[in-house]
């Protein structure tokens, strides 16, 4: 027998998904500016929720004394081989110091050197403690009287009319409880997807990876059903890592002065080049050609830098202070095992995600995206969140309407309601969401260049990997859960389906290689200069479109078609 | 890699649970569970969040680990990190919170 469950119907001017670092920001600006109401929706609790629930130990997207907001686009735009947006990077690049600044007055620590002026880690980088730094934010929206938080709701879907968002549907994951919520306006901050792929550790610690294993791809897989146009998904971002705990490498890098070594203690990172993808491209290589396993060289270099590297990781990645200090050696007695993850799609390392104008808005009138979720402007981490919620907020404000109806189709929540309760029982379906999951990422894994093949597939194995997940998709109709946090984990599964059939179709369709490892085409291994263009996507009458389209040069960006 | 909550510790105050980024963590008989240990991040959110030293940290065998757990304590702006190994030695690491990592 299925569940009833209750309807709570809410009227907002802006709504917020996911309370994460862009959400949370974009939530306070709102607050410091205007009077507008706004309700986060946040699946977990804004607290500890997103990218930052360990923490962060540097800002890694700032621009430093001598340096210039075009200096950083000018390096984002090399690093992802001329795929960006540079309208997005440099109005994100001009917000970098002010939102520092901002989060400074909130409490963040940063380091300074003697004349007071923040100390830089290399060309784009400053020091902090940001062990806190989710808390201050959250404490910040507690403080903004205009702002609910909504802390255990789920939502699962847009509601969408005549290209117009309207509001969202979804349902809290631990009373009967579904939250239609209704406004004028929406700011898509969900964070983007893990979780696609065969994780490194694909046993116990199956969730120990690089990126949130809670970031399923919602914010994607609800535009992606609405409609919204997509950018770059075969961008996928890989990360280089300590090997098993896969914790930062940058503080060991560029905070240590550490190399990368294989297994000869030979220097190979200058053989491939040091972008990105080069990074992880190259160990991959030396482990392929039986030359690893490959290491950050941190024995030999001075014991005073042992305490503060165990200080530094207990501030962002604990378990590799740990794994130091259980096997008994400080890191200057031994080198770090590195590798690469599995592929993840985010929008603040690499560009998927949607296809804003420059002001955040997506091709769906009314509805922003900021943070890993919204695409076309890599490299902007965390500040470039911050800084994507303020430029969306800032433009909700002045584009709002407060006088405007807050009207919607009351069939379309119906139907999701019925949907909702006819998950709901209490005898178990066939398959398992766990087992699902674990064949989507087999499937992925093996077919769409995951770590069992190092990374590379050809369009055939493409075609399997579609078949595949379409399968999967099927099976998923039968899913059954016993109470509402189960109901959450079907439509997480959901969202990660509908991002693999999305990151298919865009490797399939750049048909070159223009990043080693993050899109090893084998049919097609060379860069070519004719895919010096945007893939993009739009789900139309239920089949995916490919756009590819030009790079963008102009300053302000609008969507014209 | 995950958390274990110590029964006799916990005093139900369900801190842990309200912090946990996954929604990992539920309440049995007034006290706090780990439902989902495989789903762990390691974040430690909870274990920051817990007063009473209930919850320990510990690496999953298959990345390593060899039986140590770790916790941590908080007085004003001192974080103690207490790292228990298998043979009972115990480590201690004091993080100031107002001062910025040195890497």
């Amino acid at each position: 027998m299925s569940k009833k469950l209750d309807h709570k119907v809410i009227h907002t001017d802006v709504l917020i998904i996911g309370g994460g670092t862009a959400g949370c920001y974009g939530a306070v600006t709102i607050s410091q500016h205007s009077n507008l109401s706004v309700v986060i929706a946040e699946k977990a609790n804004i607290k500890r929720s997103g990218c930052l629930a360990a923490g962060v130990n540097a800002i890694n997207a700032y621009i430093v004394k001598g340096r210039t907001p075009e200096d950083y686009v000018n390096y984002a735009t090399e690093d992802a081989k001329g795929i960006v947006r540079k309208d997005l990077l440099l109005t994100a690049a001009e917000r970098f110091n002010s939102v520092t600044a901002a989060m400074e007055e909130l409490g963040l620590v940063i380091l300074k050197d003697e004349e007071g002026n923040y100390a830089a880690r290399g060309n784009r980088n400053i020091k902090i403690n940001g062990e806190n730094f989710k808390p201050l934010l959250a404490k910040a929206v507690k403080e903004a009287s205009n702002v609910t938080v909504l802390n255990r709701v789920n939502v699962t879907d847009l509601i969408v009319e005549e290209n117009e968002v309207k509001g969202a549907i979804g349902f809290h994951i631990l009373d009967e409880t579904v939250y239609e919520i209704r406004a004028r306006k929406v700011l898509m901050a969900t964070g983007g997807a893990a979780g696609l792929y065969r994780p490194n550790n694909p046993g116990f610690s199956r969730h120990k990876m690089w990126y949130p294993p809670f970031n399923t791809g919602a914010g994607y897989a609800m535009g992606i059903l609405s409609g919204a146009e997509m950018t770059s998904f075969e961008m996928r971002f890989i990360a280089l890592r300590c090997k098993d705990t896969i914790a930062p490498t940058g503080t060991i890098a560029q905070g240590a002065g550490a190399r990368q070594i294989n297994s000869s203690g030979e220097v190979y990172e200058a053989k491939y080049g040091i972008t990105t993808s080069e990074r992880v491209y190259g160990t991959i290589r030396e482990n392929l050609e039986g030359r690893g396993p490959c290491y950050l060289k941190t024995s030999g270099m001075d014991t005073d830098k042992d305490e503060e590297l165990l200080k530094a990781y207990l501030n962002m990645a604990p378990s590799q202070t740990l794994k130091w200090l259980e096997s008994g050696k400080n890191p200057s007695e031994q080198d770090v095992e590195i590798s690469g993850t599995e592929p993840y799609i985010v929008g603040g390392h690499t560009a998927s995600g949607y296809w804003v104008n420059t002001k955040r808005e997506t091709t769906i009138r009314g509805l922003y995206a900021a943070g890993d979720v919204s695409g076309g402007c890599p490299q902007k981490y965390v500040t470039g969140a911050l800084a994507e919620g303020e430029i969306a907020a800032l433009d909700i404000i002045e584009k709002i309407q407060e006088e405007k109806e807050l009207s919607g189709d009351l069939a379309f929540a119906a139907s999701k309601i019925e949907e909702y309760e006819g998950k709901l029982k209490d005898k178990p379906g066939l398959f398992t969401v766990q087992e699902l999951e674990e064949a989507m990422q087999k499937a992925m894994d093996e077919y769409a260049g995951g770590i069992s093949t190092y990374y590379q597939f050809n369009e055939s194995n493409l075609s399997l990997a579609e078949e595949k997940i379409n399968q999967i998709l099927g099976l998923w109709e039968d899913l059954t859960a016993c109470d509402m946090r189960e109901l959450m984990e079907i439509y997480e599964l959901r969202e990660r389906l509908i991002v693999c059939k999305s990151v298919i179709a865009h490797l399939l369709h750049r048909k070159e290689t223009r990043w080693h490892s993050f899109n090893e085409n084998l049919d097609h291994m060379e860069t070519d200069k004719a895919y010096e263009k945007y893939v993009n996507s739009r789900l139309t009458e239920g089949n995916l479109q490919m756009i590819y389209r030009d790079i963008v040069k102009e300053a302000e960006y609008e969507h014209k078609d | 890699m995950s958390i274990r909550i110590d029964q006799d510790k916990c005093v139900g105050c369900m801190k842990c649970i309200d912090v946990c980024p996954g929604s990992l963590i539920v309440e049995k008989d007034h006290k706090a569970h780990m439902r989902y240990p495989k789903d762990c991040w390691g974040c430690v959110s909870c274990v920051k969040e817990c007063r009473f030293s209930a919850i320990d940290f510990y690496l999953g065998a298959d990345i390593g680990g060899n039986g140590s757990t770790m916790n941590v304590s908080i007085e004003g702006d001192i974080l103690h990190w207490i790292i228990r190994k298998k043979d009972g030695t115990i480590t201690e690491i004091q993080v100031n919170s107002k001062d910025s990592n040195k890497y």
